[in-house]
């Protein structure tokens, strides 16, 4: 199922939540949305659901017109952050539930249901918990159930909003490496939501990154991390250090750094910022630079050291422990990032500044 | 010789078990135990044969026919209207809503026996309701039907109040879940909202229905009283107490305890096996 979005707008009162989506997703794509909380990226989901409804703007898949169609008739499935299964039924009729309210004429017989249920159970691997109710099963099982009740009516299109959002990190890497395989088994148009770059990068085939209700880059995991297209996704993707450079000749300059490895931009000469992560900066010693080594320690595999400057500016910079130079406090370097990007001072609006997403991945509740 | 430990006597994590627990208990006897306790000795002090002779007796045969059959036909209203006002107050929006919210505690509030004097006024035969239904060969007072409309009006919040919060907690989420797997509205009701709500309404329709069968000075006024047509169980057991025959009142009341008793133990099970799910 092709899905084409195009000049979607959505507010809830005075607050803009979606300021114009233009999308397209190809047949049995895996897309990821991934954006910091608040960026629209679940209202999308839901309207492409029909659990909400756009402003303005078109939603077609198919060459069907979604948004004159109930989400009872748009045949997707769902799979919620929090479950949301059916607490009063089994296993087995939380996946049976989609099969068995379809009206009598098109509904499948009990032991067809049965059977459907069964495969999916051992798809699932979970056919030991076919009897138990949601209240007795674990995080990573409900989830299990959550999909199969999803995958029960062979969506058209499957959605799911943070799927592993609220469960421990080895449990989401297993089912993040299984959702790949049940992918490939189905071939359904999948669409899901996070905020966990990892998440996004490592499952889907393209990502579509969001902020303030806007797309802001749409590409590959190596595409955004080496060419952000905004200032916005440069800090989304980690990129904490912010330096004033001046550009001459497409390249950044500035006392103390070494920006020769970045390639030169067609950009005019000028005042710019260089956005940098700490991890892609490699410190050379030059007694000339303005940055002293002020502090370091090390976590066995990474050394992060904090480079400071006279007028108090700290940044950053985190080593392979086993290929970093010998460094010594009090010692001056020279910055010299391997990959960054530069961005004119006009484009950079700082109202909209999201905060950069913290190195420690958050606990979702 | 080889020295045995004191074993350590574990700690209770919450303090002050004794005292709630002892306060709780003396209350407990002293408002509802004792009277209770009481009512059994009397009526047990006449012995089995008197008992029966008086309960059975057709006067009060039929005084727990009526008290039966009316609070059975004001339950069977309050189940069906008291589940909707809830449904209204909690899943649509309009104004005058928390008024509406408000006005539904007022049976709760209003002295029975106002409320029984109001309900004759509007639907006696002169009055504003009743001056419509009359001539439509439709009698309320002094009726069957005027018990039921008495009782209804003073049980109904205890369905609705009952099932307003436990409908309120609903995760909105399952019905969205049950309407992307295609469930028509009427299915999501009937197949993921009702089998949430069953026990918290079976309870409040247990309630409502024990509430009716002791209601009493809401019903005096408007049932009309006459023997063996329109006189329920707790007035005849306060007629025997002007008569001085304490026995007497006391096995009717005793009867009537033992109807709501075994109410709440069938509705104790049928919202076990609603909920049977929940226990993990």
């Amino acid at each position: 199922m092709t899905i084409a979005i195009s000049s979607l707008t959505k507010s809830f009162g005075p607050t803009a939540v979606l300021r114009g989506i233009d999308l397209s997703i190809n047949d049995g794509e895996l897309v990821a949305l991934l954006g910091p909380s608040g960026s629209g990226k679940t209202t999308l989901l839901k309207i492409i659901a029909g659990l909400d409804w756009p402003d303005a703007g078109g939603l077609v898949v198919n060459g069907q017109n979604w948004l004159d169609l109930p989400a009872q008739k748009r045949r997707i499935g769902f799979v919620f952050q929090h479950y949301a299964l059916f607490p009063h039924m089994t296993v087995r009729d939380n996946i049976a539930f989609g099969l068995s309210v379809r009206p009598r004429a098109e509904r499948p017989g009990k032991s067809v249901i049965a059977a459907k249920v069964t495969e999916l159970l051992a798809l699932l691997q979970i056919p030991h918990l076919a009897d138990r109710y949601p209240t007795q099963l674990s995080g990573g099982q409900r989830q299990r159930v959550a999909l199969g009740r999803a995958l029960a009516i062979e969506p058209a299109v499957l959605l799911l909003d943070e799927p592993f959002g609220a469960l421990d990190a080895a449990i989401r890497r297993d089912l993040r490496r299984w959702l790949r395989e049940v992918h490939q088994q189905t071939g359904s148009t999948t669409l899901f939501v996070t905020h966990d770059q990892e998440e996004a990068f490592e499952l889907a085939d393209r990502v579509v990154v969001m902020g303030e209700g806007r797309i802001e880059q749409i590409g590959s995991a190596d595409q955004i991390h080496d060419r952000p297209a905004s200032p916005f996704v440069a800090r989304f993707m980690g990129a904490v250090v912010e330096l004033p450079v001046t550009l001459r000749a497409g390249r950044a300059e500035a006392a103390g750094l070494d920006a020769r490895a970045l390639e030169r931009r067609a950009m005019a000469d000028g005042p710019a910022q260089l956005f940098l992560r700490p991890d892609a900066i490699a410190l050379e010693a030059d007694p000339a630079s303005p940055w002293v080594l002020a502090h370091k320690s090390s976590n066995g595999a990474m050394i992060r050291a904090s480079m400071r400057r006279a007028d108090g500016t700290e940044v950053p910079v985190d080593l392979l422990r086993h290929s970093a130079p010998d460094l010594t406090l009090g010692t001056a370097y020279r910055l010299r990032p391997l990959t960054g990007a530069v961005f004119a001072l006009d484009g950079i609006a700082q109202s909209d500044a999201p905060r950069p997403l913290p190195i420690l991945k958050e606990k979702r509740q | 010789m080889t020295a045995v430990a004191a074993p350590i006597r574990a700690k209770r994590v919450l303090p002050g078990f004794t005292l709630s627990l002892g306060t709780t208990l003396l209350y407990l006897t002293v408002i509802i135990l004792i009277p209770v306790l009481a009512l059994i000795l009397k009526g047990a002090e006449i012995g089995p044969a008197r008992f029966w002779a008086i309960v059975s007796a057709p006067r009060a045969v039929a005084a727990f026919q009526i008290t039966l059959t009316a609070a059975a036909i004001a339950t069977a209203f309050n189940a069906v209207y008291g589940l909707l006002m809830a449904w209204v107050l909690v899943r649509y929006d309009f104004p005058g809503k928390r008024l509406l919210d408000a006005l539904m505690d007022i049976p709760f509030a209003l002295p029975t026996a106002v409320a029984g004097l109001s309900l004759t006024a509007l639907f006696s035969a002169n009055g504003w309701i009743g001056a419509w239904l009359e001539p439509q060969g439709i009698s309320v007072v002094y009726t069957i039907w005027g018990i039921a409309l008495a009782m209804a009006f003073t049980s109904v919040p205890f369905v609705v109040r009952t099932v307003q919060p436990v409908l309120e907690d609903l995760d909105p989420a399952l019905d969205q879940a049950a309407r992307t797997l295609g469930a028509s509205e009427v299915t999501i009701f009937t197949r993921v909202v009702f089998p949430q709500i069953l026990p918290a309404w079976l309870a409040g329709c247990t309630i409502a229905f024990a509430r009716s069968l002791g209601e009493f000075g809401a019903i005096v006024f408007i049932a009309g009283n006459l023997p063996f047509k329109t006189e329920i169980a707790a007035l005849l057991a306060f007629i025997r107490l002007e008569e001085f025959d304490y026995n007497g009142a006391a096995a009717i009341a005793l009867v009537l305890l033992f109807f709501a008793l075994v109410l709440l133990v069938v509705s104790n099970r049928l919202q076990a096996w609603a909920a049977r799910h929940r226990g993990a």
